[in-house]
């Protein structure tokens, strides 16, 4: 059993239970629900902070591009970069399409929810300052440069689902953890945290030498390399091992009237 | 009017300007110099700007840009007035950047310039430190530079939209330790207030305390430890703080990038 805490019914305070993540059930005061019957809000109030090219294959890539203009070296420090509070939103909610766009690129992210406040945090200490672990979609519309920070394209209304819960950090290893993406059910991407150029504890040490995590922050791990694009009608599943599944479906954006 | 924010006597106030004191909602009159004070909102989404004064682009050898060069800072960065801001040991250069910073009022989603005033509660004054041996290629500017801990001093006012009927002409102007190193007008923005407003919510809904950092006109210099900086803008206040050295903490792993392993 998992041990998970979850935002239900629309209500804002956190309630704890145990999720069986094989067979799709939930446990709050004894009662056991099935996933589907419950109506989850997304488990993050804080401040939500991604980080770019931290799986070896994404930084791969990019290849040679990175000793070229504009870019002319491999990156140094962790790249990061803001989801801001209007980004936030939950499983099962939709994923709009903005107007010209056919595609938006699906970021699965474990995304690592801080208890504690977390400032100059050392490698060897760093997990103790994580409460738990979430699944995220850290959507963009597609874009190649990452020279300029990526506001347009990832600070939409909505485009940062999460959850459906956090899991307790309590038995979890977050550099072991399989990722698997589906769209309408049909496995598009597959990865490995244990992929990654900076470990967990390693980029919070990273991260916290100049800015602090403040409990209820999250920290995404990363997006592994290969992205999947998904468009207007896709049901898109993120599934992180040990941690839960994280669904939406794309849409187009609801202009009024009849005319979707 | 104007408003503060303030810590005073282990509470934290709403206080208004009152002939030259700070008047809590509770009717007591206090002097400045005795309150703490905090950034004057409590911000949820910044943006600020980069590059939006075609002087202070040429000043670092770039073009001005085309569309709006935004990035976003979290709320570790803000302190109050009369904070510290501090300057780590291994930097080279790290420089102020004085901003005309606007706050929204109002939900605003799809809005067109010329209604953005109707969204805007008020202005109040930014410092915007860059440590420029931090920038990299990457999502530049990224936040290792722009979003260090207590790096961008805001405050000491919130001044309501409505005493100040034209943002897009204000003086600002800059002083280290007393000299004046740095002058400009709003007016010479490439992106105005409006247009920003009308820019970002064309993609995304800004939310009431969400803040607009508007970006620094030419005459940014290095600072030191030690350093007084005051930034001004007509019309609006003066912000001041003061520089300190970062303590070394045992944190021996931080800068370099693993690369790929195997």
């Amino acid at each position: 059993m998992t041990l998970i805490s979850a935002r239900l019914n629309g209500m804002e305070q956190m309630v704890e239970g145990t999720a069986d993540l094989d067979h799709g059930k939930v446990s709050i005061d004894g009662i056991e629900y099935k996933v589907e019957e419950l109506a989850f809000t997304s488990p993050v109030r804080g401040t939500i902070y991604g980080t770019l090219l931290n799986y070896q294959g994404a930084l791969k890539e990019l290849g040679e591009q990175v000793n070229h203009p504009p870019y002319k070296e491999a990156p140094k420090a962790p790249i990061l970069y803001i989801k801001p509070y209007n980004t936030i939103s939950s499983h099962k909610r939709p994923i709009f399409l903005p107007d010209g766009i056919e595609e938006l690129e699906m970021g699965a992210a474990l995304g690592i929810v801080f208890g504690k406040e977390a400032v100059n945090v050392s490698e060897a200490e760093a997990l103790e300052y994580v409460e738990g672990y979430t699944v995220v979609n850290d959507v963009s519309i597609p874009h190649e440069s990452v020279y300029r920070p990526p506001v347009k394209y990832k600070c939409r209304d909505g485009y940062c689902p999460a959850g459906p819960w956090t899991v307790d950090k309590d038995g979890i290893n977050p550099d072991s953890l399989s990722i698997q993406v589906y769209i309408d059910g049909k496995l598009v991407q597959q990865n490995h945290t244990s992929n990654l150029i900076r470990s967990i504890p390693r980029l919070i040490a990273d991260v916290t030498e100049f800015m602090t995590l403040y409990p209820g922050d999250m920290l995404l791990a990363g997006i592994p390399e290969g992205a999947p694009k998904a468009k207007n009608g896709d049901s898109v599943r993120i599934n992180i091992e040990s941690i839960g599944s994280l669904e939406n479906t794309i849409m187009r954006e609801y202009k009024g009237g009849d005319d979707r | 009017m104007k408003w503060a924010r303030i810590a005073f006597e282990g509470k934290v106030h709403a206080a208004e300007a009152l002939n030259g004191k700070l008047k809590l909602a509770d009717g007591r009159l206090i002097d400045g110099e005795e309150a703490v004070w905090l950034p004057p909102i409590q911000p949820r989404t910044v943006f600020a700007l980069g590059l939006n004064y075609s002087d202070h682009a040429s000043e670092l050898s770039f073009q001005a840009p085309e569309e709006p060069l935004v990035f976003l800072k979290g709320p570790n960065t803000f302190i109050g007035h009369k904070g510290a801001v501090p300057r780590p040991h291994d930097v080279t250069y790290m420089h102020y950047e004085c901003e005309l910073a606007a706050v929204i009022g109002r939900q605003a989603r799809n809005i067109k310039k010329e209604e953005a005033s109707h969204y805007i509660q008020g202005y109040t004054i930014a410092n915007d430190y860059a440590f420029r041996d931090y920038l990299e290629n990457y999502y530049r500017p990224n936040l290792r530079v722009k979003n260090r801990d207590a790096s961008t001093p805001i405050g000491p006012w919130l001044v309501d939209a409505a005493d100040i009927p034209d943002p897009m002409n204000l003086q600002m102007k800059t002083y280290v330790n007393g000299k004046l190193t740095q002058e400009g007008s709003t007016k010479d923005m490439i992106f105005s207030i409006p247009y920003l407003i009308e820019y970002l919510s064309s993609f995304m809904t800004l939310n009431p305390g969400d803040v607009i950092l508007t970006g620094t006109p030419k005459g940014t210099v290095n600072t030191a430890v030690g350093d007084e900086v005051v930034c001004e803008i007509e019309g609006i206040g003066q912000l001041k703080n003061t520089i300190i050295a970062k303590e070394r903490k045992e944190n021996s792993n931080a800068a370099l990038y693993p690369g790929i392993h195997g």
